[in-house]
């Protein structure tokens, strides 16, 4: 557990990351859930709808609040400007807040409602204001019912700020996700030890001060909430101390390169490989891994994100929404003008590799099907079951192989894309939608078959720039050497060192670093 | 000892309403008329749902008239700033409602405290003892009092801003018979000496006819009977104010014939 421990410290930068956010999030639900509670503590029908869209957000999974302000944000930009942020802190703030609005909000309506009416008709009796009654009464009087509920919030919030990695906010769910898509359990234990132990030092000093609270105890509250703001300065001093003490950045001056990856170990190799050549060259760079799938294009396209690695399918379904298949060079031609046009952003190149969506069997069990190509399929696939990513049943790839062959599969199965192998060998799956390029097709002696009517495009992978970049010839030359230099049998080489288990298992750093060696740079 | 003034009257009722409902089909308060005399100390007696408290409430605007209107010093109170007048109004309810964040001292310097001024130790002191408390209680909060001394306590709070109205609903109502007859007496006593103007709302007839000059009977919202407690103890009053009375006279006799029999 050396490597545990290691990792656990190396997490300084994630974990600030995360009590900023968290604490800002906490923050702003309490500047909004309070004033709403004591608007709702005055009005049946401002209680009713608050708390019923407070509940109704909390019916979301926190995974998909975050997306959702992608989109939301992308929108507003026609009213507050280019500016707005999509990705990264601002999205991942508003979402967290929403989330913990219910707690906050119920408590202190409860509170309200619980308020001895005594007391209440004392208040109004003795000639105060709503507003003394509010500050003098009703306000100490709920403090510590309303502490139990920020209490509650914060550990909530505290929780869900790990799936803020997926929209581009570091966090301290970046070791979690960089370690579930890479096997690597050390990291995930290593974030989720590092977000379980900040949420119980947080519920045990706001415990401390909702006792005091209770207690009328103000050196035990008013410590509490010393101890708290501490803890959130130092986490604000270790953040951006650099930004205030440090020097001033010239003008001209680009900036750390941002580097994007998707949620599989294809995308974190070649992110640290980009990484290490820009680095070389001079740059300074950042990375953001574990990015939503859906989200990099348009990070890259709103200069979010300078650097990424996209593949021409996916642009080509989910971008430019076409759902034909015009082969191979006309389509990368098609994207590549369809980028410089509609965003401004430049596909340096391919790589030389295609990561396609492609049927993989066990070797074993297609021999007893008898099973080499899909359309062989067809007659025993109402007894299989077909095993997908999260997003697969939903693509047009799955749509045009299904009415091509007319497939009709006796269960379709969702898996992360590390699993799917797995349930594959376990016999859970019997067909599964593997990439090309994974280097567990050859590792687990599995088949891909054959697409006789090519009903799966292509799916090459293309080096991005952000418009933000896209002039800086400087970076389009340090990033030339890997152009068609990637074969599918290096980037398998690469992806199974990622993902296999024991011995020989690298980092994506380290597998990007052999890669590299391997592809002569 | 003061005597009722008849000629300066404090408070007034005038046609004074009180109705809920969309259509105003509840009827609390049905068109009350009633002069309150300076110095008088008035009971209000009726049983519950009578409209007593209601009546009460709407001279300090914690219930506001829905007709008619209430005149303090002369003014309608609706037109007054409402907190000053609840400031000018002692209030002293079954609740109590002591703050139970606020020790004893700033309970009772509450009032004083809201209109920017904030009442000295002395003063404290002096009105803990004016209700029969040490100056020690000053710093205890209110859950480590009895039930009687928390009264104690509110009326203390009733009387810190010097009022000119003492509005007492139900207060002794949560307590037991001793400190209720004790802490009626002391009020009787308070209310000569500081030559208080109070209205008392209790549904005991027997408390009213003890501590009241004046004791006014309502039943379903009106205003039934307005006499002395020697003119209800002669049969005034009427049917329901006499079914009232004989309450506590039926008691009484039992008790006295009681006590003919073991002698």
């Amino acid at each position: 557990m050396e490597n545990f421990v290691e990792i656990l410290f190396g997490l300084g930068d994630k974990l600030t990351a995360h009590i900023v956010l968290a604490a800002s999030a906490i923050g702003l639900g309490i500047a909004v859930a309070l004033p709403l509670a004591v608007w709702a503590s005055r009005s049946q029908t401002v209680n009713r709808i608050a708390l019923g869209f407070a509940s109704l957000v909390q019916t979301i999974p926190a995974l998909a609040l975050l997306a959702l302000f992608f989109p939301i944000l992308l929108s507003l930009r026609g009213v507050f400007g280019e500016g707005l942020p999509t990705l990264g802190f601002l999205p991942a703030l508003l979402a967290l807040a929403l989330y913990a609005l219910l707690p906050i909000l119920r408590n202190a309506v409860t509170a309200q409602a619980n308020l001895d009416p005594g007391v209440l008709e004392a208040a109004d009796g003795v000639g105060m204001t709503s507003w003394q009654k509010l500050r003098l009464v009703e306000a100490p009087l709920s403090a510590p019912f309303v502490m139990a509920g920020i209490r509650t919030a914060s550990v909530w919030t505290i929780g869900a700020a790990t799936l803020s990695t997926t929209i581009g906010q570091p966090s301290l769910g970046d070791p979690i996700f960089a370690g579930l898509q890479t096997q690597n359990w050390a990291l995930v234990l290593a974030g989720c030890f590092a977000s379980a132990a900040l949420a119980l030092i947080v519920d045990m000093l706001l415990g401390l001060i909702e006792r005091g609270l209770a207690a009328r105890k103000f050196k035990q509250w008013g410590g509490g909430m010393l101890a708290v703001a501490l803890g959130i300065l130092a986490a604000l001093a270790f953040q951006f101390g650099d930004d205030w003490f440090g020097e001033e950045r010239e003008e001209g001056d680009l900036g750390p390169i941002i580097i994007a990856s998707k949620q599989f170990s294809e995308q974190y190799i070649l992110a640290q490989l980009i990484g290490a050549q820009l680095e070389k060259a001079g740059y300074e760079v950042e990375y953001r891994d574990g990015l939503g799938s859906a989200v990099v294009h348009s990070a890259v396209a709103s200069s979010n994100i300078d650097v990424s690695v996209d593949y021409t399918g996916t642009i080509w379904t989910n971008n430019l929404k076409r759902t034909d298949n015009p082969g191979r060079e006309v389509m990368y031609e098609t994207i590549r003008n369809w980028e410089q046009e509609e965003n401004g952003v430049r596909v340096l190149g391919r790589l030389g590799f295609e990561n396609a969506y492609a049927f993989a069997m066990r070797e074993d069990r297609a021999a007893e099907l008898g099973v080499t190509s899909l359309g062989d399929l067809v007659p025993v696939a109402g007894d299989l079951t077909v095993g997908g990513d999260p997003e697969f049943f939903e693509r047009p790839e799955w749509i045009a192989v299904r009415d091509a062959y007319g497939l009709e599969f006796g269960g379709n199965r969702n898996f992360s894309p590390t699993f799917m192998y797995n349930a594959l060998r376990s016999g859970e799956a019997d067909v599964i939608s593997a990439y090309t390029s994974d280097g567990r097709i050859a590792a687990d002696r599995l088949i891909v078959l054959d697409d006789p009517q090519e009903a799966l495009p292509s799916y090459d992978a293309m080096l991005m720039m952000s418009p933000r970049i896209a002039g800086e010839e400087e970076i389009a030359n340090a990033l030339r050497p890997l152009l068609d230099a990637i074969s599918v049998e290096a980037m398998r080489k690469a992806n199974f060192a990622v993902d296999r288990e024991g011995e020989g298992k690298l980092s994506p750093k380290d597998a990007a670093a052999a890669l590299a060696e391997e592809i002569g740079l | 000892m003061t005597s009722p003034d008849p000629s300066a009257t404090v408070l007034a009722f005038e046609q004074v309403e009180r109705r809920y409902g969309d259509a105003g089909e509840v009827v609390a308060v049905g068109g009350v008329d009633c002069a309150i005399a300076k110095g008088s100390f008035v009971a209000l007696v009726g049983a519950s749902g009578s409209g007593k408290s209601t009546l009460l409430k709407m001279v300090n605007t914690l219930v506001m008239p829905s007709g008619g209107r209430v005149l303090f010093g002369g003014e309608d109170v609706i037109t007054l700033n409402q907190s000053q007048l609840r400031r000018r109004v002692g209030y002293v309810f079954q609740g109590i409602g002591l703050f139970p964040h606020f020790s004893v001292g700033e309970n009772i310097g509450i009032g004083p405290r809201l209109a920017g001024e904030a009442l000295p130790a002395e003063r404290i002191e002096e009105l803990l003892t004016l209700v029969e408390l040490g100056p020690e209680m000053a710093t205890r909060m209110p859950d480590e009092l009895s039930g009687g001394q928390r009264q104690r306590v509110g009326v203390a709070r009733a009387l810190a801003g010097d009022p000119e109205l003492l509005l007492m609903d139900e207060p002794f109502g949560a307590l037991d018979p001793i400190t209720r007859d004790a802490l009626g007496e002391k009020v009787r006593e308070l209310h000569e000496r500081l030559g208080l103007t109070t209205i008392m709302v209790t549904h005991d007839m027997a408390e009213a006819l003890l501590l009241a000059d004046r004791v006014l009977v309502m039943d379903a919202g009106e205003l039934l009977a307005d006499c002395t407690p020697r003119q209800l103890l002669m049969g005034e009053g009427g049917e329901i104010a006499q079914s009232l009375v004989s309450v506590p006279r039926q008691q009484a006799e039992k008790l006295a014939a009681m006590e003919g029999r073991l002698a």
